[in-house]
């Protein structure tokens, strides 16, 4: 089967109008969906299921900047893969290690932890942001480019964020369930 | 709006409610309720099973359900799909008899008879579908059914099993909120963005609709599918039994006519709180009486923690869709417990804008099905609804944790494919168990399927490569195909939900009412003749006792007595029309005593 950018019929692109996207998908939705195919023979309706379903998990996918842009690395031969704890971003070294002892003292039951859990979790949101932009950045160079290279760049960020995201949650569960 | 009514069949829209069940359909001046014979739009989701082994459904059934309460079943819809297991709590609050046996497949005891969930709901189908059958004069054989939009796969499965076994062919479920937007977008807004608040009798579900030229989006959806009026006329009805042990040092809750009558007064109550501050629960039973005033106030505190339950999964649903509460612009109000005061003030606080109550919100979702009804047929070709799944679906992986695969709010239809191997050498087999549910651990969810992909090649383990692809279709139900990617084989699967009827079971049911449906009609009509004739010998029996009886000429007294003992002549034939033309004659020989009595009263 094509991929999603072709079954949306839109360029190969990371930085994508999500008005234009909406657009694109009701079109094709009007003429994929399984309604549309009630009364013609089973063939054809089991088709209509097949390309809608596509369709959707297209639209599902393209329409989040950051599973579009682990989608384009996938079909560029990227191996995303899974995030390992040891892989530790160099620059946030410090940061977890300090971290990782507020939260076992959070769990062990020391409450004096709380305040810089919750600076931490802070702390992140910032650099949550800050990634954000950075990667706006990244898709149009790579838009204009189509350079690999950057691409390598995004997937790393992407990862960065993830181990982030990881932190966060933890965090977060730290601070709610103690 | 291009409409084509000709090309296409009836396809029915039907409204399979917990309370009330509604058909309808649409032709060029629009969506439309049909009536029953005797002119309700709403049929009672109530079903009794006569001695011989026949259904009554709807109105007579109600009036069954308090003189023969242990052949009869209200509310049936809150076992639909489901396992023993899950319905404790029901039973406490229900009086469903759960037959012996009923550990693989639940079955309800009417009589001396076991039915299914599926098998009592396809009854009220069937009546459904005789109503529209005498409206159009032709055979009526597909329809679009709601569901809650927070059914999960069983209960889908178990309402589509229901329209099989009633002679249906179910083109569409529907999501309730999600008709009602359809219904409900006829006339109204175009563009922008809607929350559909639909609290029924037995179910809430919650969901926010995008609105775009015809497309009607759903971007989130939320729900409990044991919340509803039912709740609140139970707790009424456990505060009016304790005042009855108090008051008349009787306990009535081991008593089902009682308990039928007295719930029937609570619900009274309960409606009439919508429109007047205060209102009376009143019970004459054996001789007895009980009265208790209940105010707005009163009736407010104690539903409080029931309209409570809806807000939380409002609140989630907002979050969900992705949209703060200043951007949805419109709240439509379906089900009939939104009628409630306390319910609409809430919502309106909530979402900070005044819900609409303009459309009736027990008609709302029919009407809406109907209209899916006409784009499945094509007559309709300028909408289209994009509904979503409201539960996520996964696999169970290592140590009982759940990997999610299709997460809830997708669009459906939607799959996900994942890739499976074997973990022993020569293993030939894998066993792969699907859950639904938000929660991390398997045990916290609801476990939807086992299924054994079997005739794998025996190869050393982790070399099988084994593509399964989960699909959920527009219905929201799942299927599931398999490939095994070195041979290219495809493996059939067969999804059966854990708690559920086999294809074998659904099958042999629509046999049995194919059979039976002949035989059905014929006694139905008989039987329907001798409730009503119960009806006015019932009144004419209590007439006799009024003034007004005594004060007749002797010749109208002959002349009733004489229309009543022909009635009950006939009473005992399989005539219907013969018992029907006698309870005219009965009628017809009481209009004056009637009359009478009228004025008697209001003098």
């Amino acid at each position: 089967m094509s991929d999603y950018y072709e079954l949306l019929g839109i360029p190969r692109s990371l930085n994508l109008s999500p008005d234009a996207l909406q657009q694109r998908y009701y079109e094709l939705s009007r003429q994929l969906h399984p309604d549309r195919f009630m009364q013609k023979p089973e063939a054809e309706r089991q088709r209509a299921l097949d390309m809608s379903s596509a369709l959707n998990d297209a639209y599902r996918t393209l329409k989040d900047p950051i599973k579009r842009a682990q989608y384009l690395l996938t079909l560029e031969g990227f191996n995303i893969g899974e995030q390992r704890s040891k892989d530790v971003p160099p620059e946030l070294l410090e940061e977890v290690f300090q971290l990782n002892m507020a939260l076992e003292e959070m769990r062990g039951g020391d409450d004096s932890a709380r305040p810089q859990l919750e600076e931490a979790e802070k702390n992140f949101a910032d650099m949550l942001a800050r990634s954000s932009l950075l990667l706006e950045t990244l898709f149009r160079q790579y838009d204009t480019s189509r350079s690999r290279d950057v691409l390598g760049e995004i997937r790393d960020v992407l990862n960065r964020r993830k181990y982030i995201q990881n932190l966060v949650s933890e965090v977060e569960k730290t601070l709610i369930h103690t | 709006m291009e409409i084509d009514f000709n090309s296409s069949g009836h396809i029915v829209g039907i409204d399979l409610g917990t309370t009330n069940s509604l058909v309808a359909f649409m032709d060029l001046t629009g969506p439309r309720i049909i009536p029953g014979a005797d002119g309700d739009k709403l049929v009672p989701s109530v079903v009794s099973i006569m001695p011989d082994g026949g259904s009554v459904v709807g109105n007579p059934a109600r009036e069954l359900l308090i003189t023969q309460p242990e052949r009869t079943v209200y509310s049936v819809k809150r076992l639909m799909g489901r396992g023993l297991e899950d319905v404790k709590d029901e039973l406490k609050l229900f009086p469903f008899r759960v037959a012996a046996g009923s550990e693989s497949v639940l079955q309800l005891q009417l009589g001396d008879r076991k039915y299914t969930p599926p098998e009592i709901s396809a009854m009220v189908l069937r009546q459904l579908k005789r109503n529209a059958e005498d409206y159009f004069g032709v055979v009526v054989d597909k329809a679009v059914i709601t569901v809650p939009a927070y059914f999960n796969d069983a209960q889908r499965q178990a309402t589509k099993d229901a329209g099989r076994i009633a002679g249906l062919e179910v083109l569409r479920l529907v999501n309730e909120p999600t008709a009602a937007s359809l219904a409900y977008g006829l006339d109204k807004r175009e563009n922008g963005i809607v929350a559909v608040y639909d609290l029924g009798g037995g179910t809430f579900d919650i969901s926010i609709l995008k609105l775009h030229d015809g497309i009607f989006e759903v971007l989130a959806t939320h729900g409990d599918t044991h919340l509803g009026g039912d709740d609140i006329d139970n707790l009424l009805l456990r505060i009016a039994l304790e005042d009855v042990a108090s008051e008349w040092g009787e306990d009535l809750s081991q008593d089902s006519e009682g308990v039928q009558r007295l719930r029937r007064a609570v619900i009274l109550a309960k409606e009439r709180l919508s429109f007047v501050p205060a209102a009376v629960i009143e019970l004459e039973y054996h001789g007895k009486k009980y009265q208790r005033e209940i105010n707005l106030e009163l009736f407010d505190k104690l539903i409080a923690p029931i309209v409570e339950r809806t807000l939380g999964p409002c609140r989630d649903c907002i979050k969900d869709a992705g949209v703060g509460v200043d951007q949805i612009d419109e709240v439509v109000m379906v089900g009939g417990s939104t009628r409630i005061p306390l319910v609409r003030s809430s919502v309106e606080k909530l979402f900070r804008s005044k819900p609409h109550t303009e459309l009736n919100p027990d008609e709302v979702v029919a009407l809406g099905a109907a209209v899916q009804a006409a784009i499945l047929s094509g007559a309709v070709d300028d909408k289209l609804l994009l509904d979503v799944t409201p539960l996520s679906l996964g696999i169970e992986t290592m140590g009982g944790v759940v990997s999610k695969l299709i997460h809830r709010n997708s669009t459906i239809p939607a799959s996900a494919t994942e890739n499976f191997t074997t973990g022993v050498d020569g293993q030939t087999n894998v066993l792969i168990h699907v859950v639904q549910g938000e929660r991390e651990l398997v045990r916290d969810n609801r476990s939807l399927a086992r299924f054994d992909l079997k005739g794998v090649n025996p190869m050393p383990a982790g070399l099988a490569r084994l593509e399964v692809r989960f699909l959920i279709d527009a219905n929201g139900i799942l299927s599931v195909t398999a490939r095994d990617q070195r041979t290219g084989k495809e493996h059939s699967v067969e999804v059966k939900p854990s708690y559920g009827l086999t294809d074998e079971q659904v099958e042999k049911m629509i046999q049995e009412s194919f059979e039976k449906a002949e035989q059905d009609f014929a006694e139905r009509q008989v039987r329907e003749q001798r409730v009503e004739a119960d009806a006015i010998l019932l009144a004419v029996e209590k007439a006799r006792k009024h003034d007004a009886f005594f004060e007749l000429p002797d010749h109208e007294r002959a002349a009733i007595d004489k229309s009543v003992n022909e009635l009950l002549l006939v009473y005992n034939s399989d005539d219907h029309h013969l018992i029907a033309a006698k309870i005219e004659e009965v009628n017809q020989a009481t209009i004056k005593l009637a009359e009478n009595m009228l004025k008697g009263t209001q003098t």
